[in-house]
């Protein structure tokens, strides 16, 4: 290295350290909060749009329809919502990038609807440092309800996957008191959850499973599993698992000339996946299966067709995402949940703050969801965080869900399972 | 020669430079994915010493980055170690690791090593997942986030991005001073001609188990910032997806050149936003239809391009690639057939 060069190496070293040390942090200046201007609220989200759980993409897509109808029709309080919702991958580091990014750059009021438990428990610390709400998280953990106060800037909504279970072993317990239970799940959180809820609702009957199963979302198949558990001799069987492995399990137990009493999470009971199975295996593979509803479903064509709600999801798809399959329930969850959004938004009035939207959402009373089962509340409290918690259950009947019994309140099934 | 190494030194202080001043010129949520950038830039580096240079491919890097990670976030959860003296054993423990995966790499080569490092990298979320008492299977780890150290007039964001960029720096130094000389001629050797190599007298096994070792180290490194930036740690934020994306950041960087980890590292850090910027609908066509025009267009990676076209403007003779080794390469049916030892 010839002297001139070195000398200006280091006076570039010099110079661009004493820069780094000097410069100030910059300090937010204190003002109206955030993404609210005179005609405007930015929410930001964030959805795997690609990646293994890329069919959630369209809870999104939904919310966006949603905004879309509502700016149309003169936004909330004279203000337009601005949605700007990321691609994460259901990847953690990605989700908080994007987080630091929505929160950073574009200045969102608050975030909306992130979806996936890894994802929003990472970026859960950030955004209740930094006071920004993490509203209507999509995951039916617990934890969303549970730690609220070291949380308080974060709330779920769907339906606890705890509660749900506890609901299949209470209807178990009740009505086949000699059932032998086989449960196949999906070996995560997710289906961890179920298992957890499960275990609680059946108590001291615990010693009726004889056989569980799991299963890995690499897995090409789950037909190794459902031979385990038709040998277990089980004459009912739990199915804790995503759409794609609810089917297989559905088709490949009924191959197997294997007919226990079923039930089936939520998360997988949309009509298609059904016809899919009956398609598959015959009317023998779906007839009598038993799920929980908390939603109004938007493939089940004849059971709405004077529905006023239904229709306008209709239009609004039709309008705003024209050719998209609007039987995809993940589309109706997210114009519902936006719903929910935008009457949280409504209800906290011009002077729009984050405190404010958050009050709102610890204190709702949504008894107008009209995408939700009729009948369903919204119903939250600073001390009750489980938005919903209301489900009926529905029997497979030929061709569609048949609502049986009565609405379902999980309520005081939630404060069992937090312990 | 003095006349290159002295362009070396140029532009390795240029770039010194531009990543000293970059946190203030930049929005402070960019500096958040620059800490990133500095992370995947590490990784890469240790793709390039074991693929570029010693011609071991390896799909499962996102596995040692997965130990580093958990490493920095048991000893912090658990013992409330600080970041900064569990990185040392994180950097171990993937070193280990990467022995052990280096000893059975002897056996293998070609496809059939990539594909076991390929089962390494997707066995990996399931093994975070059985062990739940030490990972917190998988609802993971969360850490407390960074903060400055008292004293230092820095907010945490900037603090953390010249902490990774400092230990990038070391990492680039060490590995420059390892290869260069009799380890580097030796590596690369043994990727161009075995045969040679060995009659030379070099020894593959200790060659190639430390050429895994040490990039297995700096992979481990990468994941440890994963955790610390990202202040939390789960199966999910290891998948084999990610030992994917370090390969291809290496390959679309320029595998042959220590360069090509820090542009492959930017790109394949902000290719996903900007492809989603230009169609929301489909980011993954953007992302592929990017892969395959460098790859038919520039085949030796960005920096390749970059350097050919600059010598092309410049009028300067072809220079041959970087890390070329004084060996002819042998037959390539003799490369890709297992090892039979």
């Amino acid at each position: 290295m010839t002297p001139s060069i070195r000398k200006a190496a280091v006076g570039i070293f010099a110079a661009t350290f004493a820069l780094a040390v000097t410069g100030s942090t910059i300090v937010p200046a204190v003002a109206a909060d955030p993404g609210v201007s005179d005609t405007e609220i930015i929410l930001g989200g964030s959805h795997p749009f690609s990646g293994p759980a890329s069919a959630y993409g369209n809870i999104g897509k939904g919310i966006g329809v949603y905004f879309d109808y509502i700016n149309d029709h003169g936004g909330i309080n004279g203000r337009k919502i601005k949605w700007i919702d990321k691609d994460d991958g259901y990847s953690p580091p990605q989700a908080v990038q994007i987080a630091h990014q929505l929160v950073e750059q574009e200045h969102v009021f608050a975030m909306f609807d992130t979806l996936g438990t890894a994802v929003n428990t990472a970026i859960r610390p950030y955004l209740n440092q930094n006071g920004v709400p993490q509203l209507f998280v999509a995951t039916g953990a617990t934890t969303w309800g549970k730690d609220y106060k070291q949380y308080p800037w974060t709330i779920g909504w769907q339906p606890d996957y705890q509660a749900e279970a506890i609901l299949y072993a209470q209807d178990i317990v009740r009505n086949h008191p000699k059932a032998k239970i086989a449960v196949l799940y999906q070996n995560d959180d997710y289906g961890e959850d179920y298992n957890a809820g499960l275990k609680k609702g059946l108590g001291k009957n615990q010693s009726m499973i004889v056989k569980m199963a799991s299963y890995e979302t690499s897995d090409p198949s789950v037909s190794s599993q459902i031979s385990t558990l038709k040998a277990s001799g089980a004459d009912t069987f739990l199915i804790f698992a995503t759409p794609k492995f609810a089917i297989q399990a559905m088709v490949i137990a009924a191959q197997q000339s294997w007919h226990p009493l079923t039930y089936l999470n939520n998360v997988s009971n949309a009509i298609p996946y059904m016809n899919a199975a009956m398609k598959a295996a015959g009317p023998s593979a779906v007839n009598g299966i038993i799920t929980t509803i908390y939603l109004k479903d938007p493939a089940n064509h004849a059971r709405y067709a004077g529905d006023a709600a239904m229709k306008l999801y209709a239009q609004m798809m039709d309008k705003y995402m024209p050719g998209a399959d609007k039987d995809d329930g993940n589309y109706l969850y997210g114009v519902s949940i936006a719903y929910t959004m935008c009457d949280v938004l409504r209800k906290a009035g011009k002077d729009l703050t984050r405190k404010k939207v958050m009050d709102i959402a610890t204190h709702l009373n949504e008894t107008d969801n009209p995408w939700a089962y009729p009948g369903v509340v919204v119903r939250t409290s600073p001390t009750f965080r489980y938005p919903i918690t209301q489900m009926i259950a529905a029997k497979w009947l030929g061709t569609d869900w048949s609502p049986t019994g009565i609405l379902v309140d999980t309520r005081s099934m939630m404060t069992t399972a937090e312990k | 020669m003095a006349a290159a190494s002295t362009g070396r030194y140029v532009r390795v202080g240029i770039a010194i430079a531009v990543i000293a001043i970059l946190p203030w010129i930049v929005p402070s949520f960019a500096v958040f994915d620059l800490i990133f950038v500095g992370a995947y830039a590490i990784g890469i580096l240790g793709l390039i010493v074991l693929t570029g240079m010693n011609g071991q491919i390896s799909l499962g890097h996102g596995a040692f980055m997965a130990l580093g990670g958990y490493v920095v976030a048991v000893f912090a959860h658990a013992l409330g170690w600080p970041y900064w003296a569990s990185l040392p054993l994180a950097a171990l423990a993937s070193g280990a690791l990467g022995i052990v995966i280096g000893l059975v790499a002897l056996r293998l080569a070609g496809v059939y090593l990539a594909l076991a490092t390929f089962s390494l990298a997707v066995a990996t979320p399931s093994f975070l997942k059985h062990y739940k008492s030490i990972t917190g299977g998988f609802g993971g780890i969360s850490l407390d986030s960074v903060t400055t150290p008292h004293g230092i007039p820095l907010d945490p964001e900037r603090w953390l991005y010249y902490v990774t960029w400092a230990v990038a720096g070391v990492a680039f130094l060490v590995t420059a001073l390892l290869v260069q000389g009799r380890l580097g001629r030796a590596l690369r050797a043994l990727r161009d001609n075995p045969v040679a190599a060995v009659s030379f007298g070099v020894n593959p096994y200790f060659y190639k188990t430390l050429a895994f070792a040490w990039s297995a180290v700096l992979a481990g490194v990468a994941g440890a910032f994963f955790a610390i930036a990202t202040a939390y740690v789960s199966p999910d934020t290891f998948t084999f997806a990610l030992s994917i994306t370090l390969l291809i950041g290496a390959v679309l960087g320029g595998i042959m050149s220590f360069w090509g980890a820090i542009v492959g590292a930017i790109v394949i850090e902000f290719l996903p936003l900007v492809a989603q910027q230009i169609n929301a609908g489909a980011p993954s066509v953007v992302y592929g239809v990017t892969l395959i025009l460098v790859m038919l267009f520039v085949p030796d990676g960005i920096v390749g391009g970059v350097v050919r076209l600059i010598r092309r403007l410049a009028g300067l003779p072809r220079q041959p690639p970087a890390f070329e080794s004084s060996i002819p390469p042998a037959a390539p049916i003799a490369v890709d057939q297992p090892s039979r030892e």
